[in-house]
């Protein structure tokens, strides 16, 4: 188990090298459109061919996981946090609160996610750059995705609240924000920790199906959800078995996350 | 021995008369027909239905574009397209048995003029304000006259399904080559063959030849070619560019048969009052912005890397398969960023650090809505762009679902550059009066004007109205000729690329001959047959 998950850390850093190092890495920019040579087969100057416009697909390979890999993180820090809050406060102050704060998180779970993503997404601005549409998509989907999360900081913090060193700390003057920092947090922190790498790569694959349905992040920045996009025909792809490649590079690090969640969950 | 011969020789010539005719042909449909009512079909599926299904009292020849008679056999114009009189064919019955006649037709035209039935097949004929009146001149000859003239008249009656006035079955009586056996909603409709079909082939044999018709509903392109690759359906009346080149990689039977009417397109934004930046509105209202960025688009490589050589640069409005209608004078505009960038500069623009700005310092960005999944579509934006790059001109794609795009370009006017197509099924200019008079809806880029918003609008406007009135087709083609000249220096629609038809016939299907007009692969169906 210990070298799986040391496997998996490696595999990771390894994937997040790399992307971070696109630019010197990449054989041309990721927008580059070579015209002459579309839907290219694999070759010394395109290791993994062209995409239909004729772009390197390398070159959207690498920055396509850099965006994936690195604002999946972020999103999911974003949903914690909220998880952590509403949860929290559910679970600490109990009574008609908890259950003002259930409801509001009933409702969050009862609409369907994807379409709620969808209709967002489709009020926002339509002028929005490419790098600002895939900070929007990201944001979006933390803030939209706390709420599962937080039913589960509920019950751990309510169980918390029921064990005897919180009695006994309370019973010596503790409470508010005291009791929360020295006591409830520390203890949740192992419940906090497997939200956020369980978030991780569901907000990886949410983003990959806006980006299959178009509603992603917008042309010429890649993600793994845009690059997925291409597998949709199911005739492409008999011809073209180099583009499973961000579909391996999705499985891999989502696989990887699980294992080091698994991990974490065992330290728990 | 002799009688061995003879079995031989009859077995002989029996098999290319099995090999004519029998068999079912199937083939998808993209949805569920949202009617049967073939006066009222709006959607392509009810189209298809009606096409097979309908008689009509002439038809436009897919490939020579004349009209010739059906259930006609001959007509006249009269008074300047105010009257039409057709002769009838005799003996023709519905596919209920009962008799075809001039009352037929009568109750017909009555049924298309009723304003309850909100036919938009009868719009068409709406010239002017007054009844339409029907004159029975004997049970063969009947004449139609209308409150104006109609331009194009006789044409115009390609899409006219004859009713029956009699039959119990009301419009499911059908005088085409098949009538609707069976209808299972979501999942297919089996049309079999009208016994009554009045039509013969050269050897006087009745028509068709097929036995009845499997149209399965389908909507992904990609499981229609899947199935036709695997021989479980005949055809593909509209295949992919991207789909057509992995099936001819295959092996399997795919055509090209040329430019279509088909056009796809890009305008911006100039509704008044629109919520959008006015200095923006004011780039977009200028000729030689739009004309800068129509220079700057390299419609070749549209035509060669989105549509994988399946489509043509476009002229203007008119493709140029459209033989009579095309003002043959007109030249593409031609790729060159040099030229757009003198034009820019025309109007005030620089360029600063390579970022080109307008007079006021702004620097120049514009969204392009496309239709989110439309995968020619935001190849298209892509390519444009990184072609506008070239001349300092940032481009954001906004891909938008349909009902929102919808919305936004009929409703809220929230957008700033569309990247849309035209699906042309009629030749006449007639039907493009919805797009072209600045009061109509569908005048996309500034819809429903009170008063024509410029000049040019003005003119336009006079010049359609004015073929519309004439009966005369040459005064008629100069003055559409003349509103192309327009919308080719104006470029409110900048056209891109014209699509071209490419259909998928299964070899073991006989007499196809793909047309680029609708419905490409099966306009002849009554003389299709399958090979067994």
């Amino acid at each position: 188990m210990k070298t799986a998950r040391i496997m998996a850390a490696i595999v990771l850093v390894l994937a997040g090298a790399a992307a971070l190092g696109a630019h010197y890495l990449a054989p041309a920019g990721y927008e580059q459109q070579f015209r002459m040579s579309p839907d290219a087969p694999p070759s010394t100057q395109h290791l993994l061919g062209t995409d239909d416009l004729g772009r390197d697909r390398m070159a959207r390979l690498l920055y396509g996981t850099r965006v994936s890999l690195f604002l999946a993180p972020i999103a999911a820090g974003i949903a914690t946090i909220l998880a952590a809050f509403f949860g929290g406060m559910a679970g600490y102050f109990g009574g008609w609160v908890e259950r003002c704060a259930l409801l509001f998180v009933d409702l969050f779970l009862s609409i369907p996610w994807l379409f709620l993503l969808i209709t967002v997404r489709a009020v926002l601005p339509l002028n929005i750059s490419p790098q600002n549409s895939v900070i929007i998509t990201f944001l979006l989907l933390g803030f939209l995705g706390w709420a599962a999360s937080a039913r589960v900081i509920c019950a751990g913090t309510k169980e918390l609240m029921k064990s005897e060193f919180v009695w006994l700390a309370r019973a010596s003057g503790f409470s508010g924000f005291k009791l929360i920092r020295l006591h409830l947090m520390p203890n949740l922190r192992g419940t906090l920790l497997a939200q956020f790498w369980i978030s991780v790569p569901v907000f990886i694959i949410t983003e990959a199906n806006l980006g299959a349905l178009g509603l992603g992040v917008t042309e010429p920045l890649p993600s793994l959800g845009s690059l997925l996009g291409e597998l949709q025909s199911v005739i492409v792809l008999r011809p073209h078995p180099w583009q499973f490649l961000p579909l391996v590079i999705l499985i891999v690090v989502v696989s990887c996350f699980q294992t080091l969640l698994n991990s974490s969950e065992v330290r728990t | 021995m002799k009688r061995l011969l003879w079995i031989s020789v009859l077995l002989f010539l029996a098999v290319p008369l099995f090999a004519q005719s029998g068999g079912e042909l199937r083939f998808s449909i993209y949805s569920e027909p949202k009617t049967f009512h073939p006066l009222r079909t709006e959607e392509i599926s009810s189209d298809t239905i009606r096409y097979l299904t309908s008689g009509v009292l002439l038809r436009l020849d897919r490939i020579t574009q004349k009209a010739e008679p059906e259930l006609a056999t001959s007509w006249k114009v009269l008074d300047g397209g105010k009257r039409i009189r057709f002769t009838l064919r005799q003996g023709v019955h519905f596919s209920d048995g009962t008799p075809f006649s001039a009352a037929d037709v009568a109750y017909t035209v009555q049924q298309l003029m009723d304003p309850d039935l909100h036919s938009t097949t009868g719009d068409a004929f709406r010239s002017g304000s007054g009844k339409v009146v029907t004159r029975v001149v004997s049970p063969g000859e009947i004449e139609i006259i209308f409150a104006a003239p109609v331009a194009g008249l006789a044409e115009l009656f390609d899409t006219v399904a004859m009713l029956s006035a009699q039959s119990p079955q009301k419009e499911m009586a059908v005088a085409g080559p098949f009538y609707v056996a069976e209808h299972r909603a979501g999942s297919y409709i089996l049309l079999k063959k009208n016994p009554y079909y009045w039509k013969k082939d050269s050897a006087g044999r009745q028509l068709p030849y097929l036995d009845s018709i499997r149209l399965d509903i389908q909507q992904n392109d990609e499981i229609q070619a899947l199935r036709y690759s695997r021989g479980e359906i005949h055809l593909i009346n509209r295949v992919a560019p991207g789909i057509f080149d992995k099936l001819a990689a295959q092996g399997t039977a795919v055509q090209d048969v040329g430019v279509s009417t088909d056009t796809e397109f890009l305008w911006f934004n100039q509704v008044a009052n629109a919520p959008i930046a006015d200095y923006k509105r004011a780039w977009f209202a200028s000729a030689n912005f739009r004309r800068a960025v129509s220079e700057a688009i390299n419609r070749d490589d549209l035509a060669r890397v989105a549509f994988h050589q399946h489509a043509s640069p476009a002229v203007g409005i008119v493709s140029p398969v459209n033989r009579f209608w095309f003002n043959s004078k007109l030249v593409r505009h031609p790729y060159d960023p040099a030229s757009a960038l003198r034009r820019l500069q025309q109007d005030g623009f620089h360029l600063d650090n390579g970022v080109l700005r307008d007079k006021t310092g702004h620097e120049v960005e514009f969204a392009i809505t496309a239709r989110a999944g439309d995968e020619a579509r935001q190849q298209m934006a892509a390519m444009i762009q990184q072609d506008l790059k070239k001349i300092g001109v940032k481009v954001n794609i906004a891909p938008v679902e349909m009902s929102a795009l919808i919305e936004r370009i009929t409703t809220s006017f929230n957008y700033e550059a569309c990247l849309a197509g035209h699906t042309r099924v009629t030749l006449d200019p007639n039907a493009q009066m919805n797009i072209w008079l600045s009061s109509a809806d569908t005048h996309q880029w500034n819809p429903a004007q009170k008063s024509p918003a410029t000049p040019w609008e003005a003119e336009i406007d006079k010049l359609m109205r004015a073929q519309a009135s004439s009966s005369d087709e040459r005064e008629r083609k100069k003055y559409w000729d003349r509103v192309q000249e327009i919308a080719w220096e104006q470029e409110p629609f900048i056209y891109l690329v014209n699509k071209h038809t490419l259909v998928a016939i299964a070899p073991s299907i006989k007499n196809a001959q793909p047309s680029t007009l609708y419905p490409q692969a099966f306009w002849n169906v009554e003389h299709l047959s399958l090979n067994h």
